[in-house]
């Protein structure tokens, strides 16, 4: 559990971030939007105290994170910036074991767990491990940065726009394998970011900061529900909000009894793809098919527009 | 068919070459050190059958210059060509001296320094097409080296000028080389142990960092000599009034203000090169280096100072073949070093004298450039960020 409790940090005139307060569950993904200067950064960098607070406390686990000097604080916690940082002259293996060094860990220790993090971010150890980071492709780099980060297994992981460099095909793989690797790791991620379909997509709860404050901290379908100030539903993007809705919800919980015609959509799959499908094959329902093939019953327009529409 | 094409800088080459082996003369005789000289075409300075092969293999070169060829064949013919020259002189030199004459005197005239310029910049010419590997670099430096040594200590340049002032000044010529290396080297380290640490200082601390640099910049504009006058009166101060000094070998004049000024000239492609090296550093890597929880010191070993390197390398060669030539003017306050033998040439216009101390001086400082940007070359490592995707 992380607390952030009244946390300000001035420079001089300006505060950059002013009297924020969240508590985020362990194991959950938050991820904080806001646009440039909205202050996300300077917030997530008081986490591991990059950035000292002005006043204010944060607590990980009820102990107070200044209660460690800082380099050995952000040893314990995983951190990944945009364009990765990886070290130009240490080989990919080296740059994930960098953690593990400084912590010092044994040798063979290290090396079975670079070897199991390339492995899980489908990076094969033997070919990649020996080779420099100017050698792999965007894709690669990011997630060979994402495994630094993670090589220590940190219970709390920081990531600062880690697919802002990524074009949309690569972001979108990169996005559901750090989603597969939040459930493996059991990790909680603090994510910032100024693109709020990567926030939906991730988000157990998202805090929205503007000019140094959260303006409303809430679960995605809370956020499209109820937007606490019309910044955020500029945010949302009115012309976005029944889409986001279809969007965060399985086809699963839409299922209604009855037979359809055609091939059928996965349970699993997003309502928003349902959508898609009827609008594209020109059909009113689509039969629905749970993940062993089973057909479980259909999924209808008419359904899915009633769950589109907003409180009324 | 086939055209043959000309090279344009070949054409350089060739008209220098031909003018140096035909028109101009190829060595200098004198009755004694001091008085004007005779000058000797090629023909005239060495025996018929030398003369013949000698213009043979310039001509054979200037023929492969003309035209485009392989760039290894460039080379081959431009080493052939210096190797035949640097042979020649020799033997011009044995072939005018009269048997059992030590007054007499035979240098390198016009011709032969025009040839070796010419054929110098073929080779170079065909290194750069060719591109050697850092390591091969340093191997044809070698070479050569280990070519003029065996000729020198074969003898087979005994009879030039250069070489008999040589042969009257063997101590006091290893002596003064020692010195000179020492000068420049030691206060290439002096500048090194104390310029790194501050460039680290102020890459670290922006506001000292315009201060110093300015300092800096403003000690590399004072003259050498007016250096080396300032700095007579403190140090001749300190000889007398710190305990010590004196002993250790400060003074006003000697060694002291030559190592003190060279130092000075030295601080500022370190100081410079070492800051200009850690702001190229990329931010992301110095970002993530600290949020993963690397130390500041651990960073600097780490991180900043391997990715700076080859940059405050460079700043080390600059300072290194700066201060080689440098640490010639030391002599004139008595610091020693080749310089004694170019000034003592030049009061006594023995221009082999002047020659004596600055042909090593060149050498050395040509081969530390060599090795150096080879060295620099290979600490190089291929770290260019790949486009982001």
């Amino acid at each position: 559990m992380i607390e952030i409790e009244n946390i300000t940090k001035r420079y001089g005139e300006s505060t950059v971030v002013d009297d924020v307060s969240l508590t985020i569950a362990p194991r959950t993904v938050t991820v904080v939007v806001g646009t440039s200067g909205s202050g996300k950064t300077t917030l997530l960098r008081m986490v591991n105290r990059l950035v000292e607070p002005t006043s204010g406390a944060i607590r990980l686990d009820g102990e107070d994170n200044r209660s460690l000097p800082g380099y050995e604080l952000r040893r314990r916690i995983g951190y990944a910036i945009q364009g990765h940082g990886l070290f130009p002259h240490r080989t990919v293996a080296e740059n994930i074991a960098t953690v593990p060094t400084l912590l010092g860990w044994e040798r063979a220790r290290i090396d079975a767990k670079v070897e199991e993090l390339l492995s899980l971010f489908q990076l094969d150890p033997a070919a990649f491990g020996p080779r420099f980071p100017h050698e792999l492709s965007g894709g690669q780099q990011q997630r060979v940065g994402v495994a630094r980060a993670l090589a220590a297994e940190p219970k709390v992981l920081l990531m600062d726009e880690p697919f802002g460099a990524l074009d949309p095909i690569i972001r979108a793989k990169a996005q559901d394998d750090l989603l597969a690797i939040q459930k493996h790791f059991q990790t909680t991620i603090i994510l910032v970011t100024h693109d709020m379909e990567e926030a939906f997509h991730l988000a157990d709860r998202i805090a929205v900061m503007d000019k140094g404050k959260v303006v409303q901290y809430a679960t995605p379908t809370e956020m499209l529900l109820k937007p606490a100030t019309p910044f955020v539903e500029s945010l949302i993007g009115a012309g976005e909000r029944p889409y986001r809705l279809l969007a965060i919800a399985p086809v699963s919980s839409a299922v209604e009894p009855g037979h359809a015609e055609g091939v059928a959509i996965s349970s699993a799959a997003s309502q928003r793809e349902a959508l898609a499908e009827l609008l594209w094959s020109g059909r009113d329902a689509l039969p629905v098919a749970d993940p062993d093939g089973a057909v479980i019953g259909k999924v209808s327009l008419e359904g899915l527009a009633k769950r589109a529409a907003g409180p009324t | 068919m086939r055209q043959l094409r000309f090279d344009k800088l070949g054409a350089i080459i060739a008209a220098l070459a031909l003018g140096g082996a035909f028109i101009a003369p190829f060595a200098t005789f004198r009755a004694n050190r001091i008085v004007a000289g005779e000058v000797k075409s090629v023909i005239d300075a060495v025996p018929a059958a030398w003369s013949v092969a000698l213009l043979g293999i310039v001509v054979c070169a200037v023929i492969v210059a003309l035209v485009r060829s392989p760039a290894y064949l460039r080379l081959a013919a431009a080493f052939v060509a210096l190797a035949a020259l640097a042979l020649g002189i020799g033997v011009a030199a044995t072939h005018l001296t009269p048997e059992a004459n030590t007054y007499a005197r035979v240098s390198p005239a016009s011709g032969f320094w025009i040839m070796l310029f010419a054929f110098g910049l073929l080779a170079a010419d065909a290194l750069t097409r060719l591109r050697p590997a850092p390591f091969v670099r340093i191997v044809v430096l070698a070479v050569v080296l280990a070519f003029a040594s065996a000729i020198l200590l074969a003898g087979a340049w005994d009879g030039l000028s250069i070489l008999k002032e040589y042969a009257s000044r063997v101590d006091t010529f290893w002596a003064e080389g020692r010195r000179h290396v020492t000068l420049a080297l030691g206060s290439l380290v002096a500048a090194i142990v104390v310029g790194i640490p501050l460039g680290v200082l102020c890459h670290r601390v922006t506001r000292l960092r315009d201060g110093l640099l300015g300092v800096l910049n403003a000690i590399q504009t004072i003259p050498s000599i007016a250096l080396f006058g300032i700095l007579i009166a403190p140090l001749g101060w300190i000889a007398v009034n710190v305990p010590g000094a004196a002993a250790i070998g400060i003074r006003g004049i000697g060694v002291a203000p030559a190592f003190v000024a060279l130092f000075l000239y030295s601080l500022l492609p370190v100081v410079a090169n070492t800051v200009v090296g850690l702001a190229g550093v990329p931010r992301d890597a110095n970002d993530a280096a600290r949020g993963i929880g690397m130390t500041d010191w651990q960073r600097l070993v780490g991180i900043e100072f391997p990715l700076a390197f080859p940059v405050i390398l460079t700043g080390i060669r600059i300072v290194l073949v700066q201060n080689i030539g440098l640490a010639t003017i030391a002599a004139l306050i008595g610091g020693g070093g080749f310089g004694v033998f170019v000034f003592q040439g030049v009061g006594q216009t023995a221009m082999d004298l002047v020659l004596l101390g600055a042909v090593p001086t060149v050498v050395l400082a040509f081969a530390a450039a060599i090795v150096l940007d080879a060295v620099i070359e290979m600490a190089t490592p291929n770290t260019r960020q790949a486009e982001a995707a």
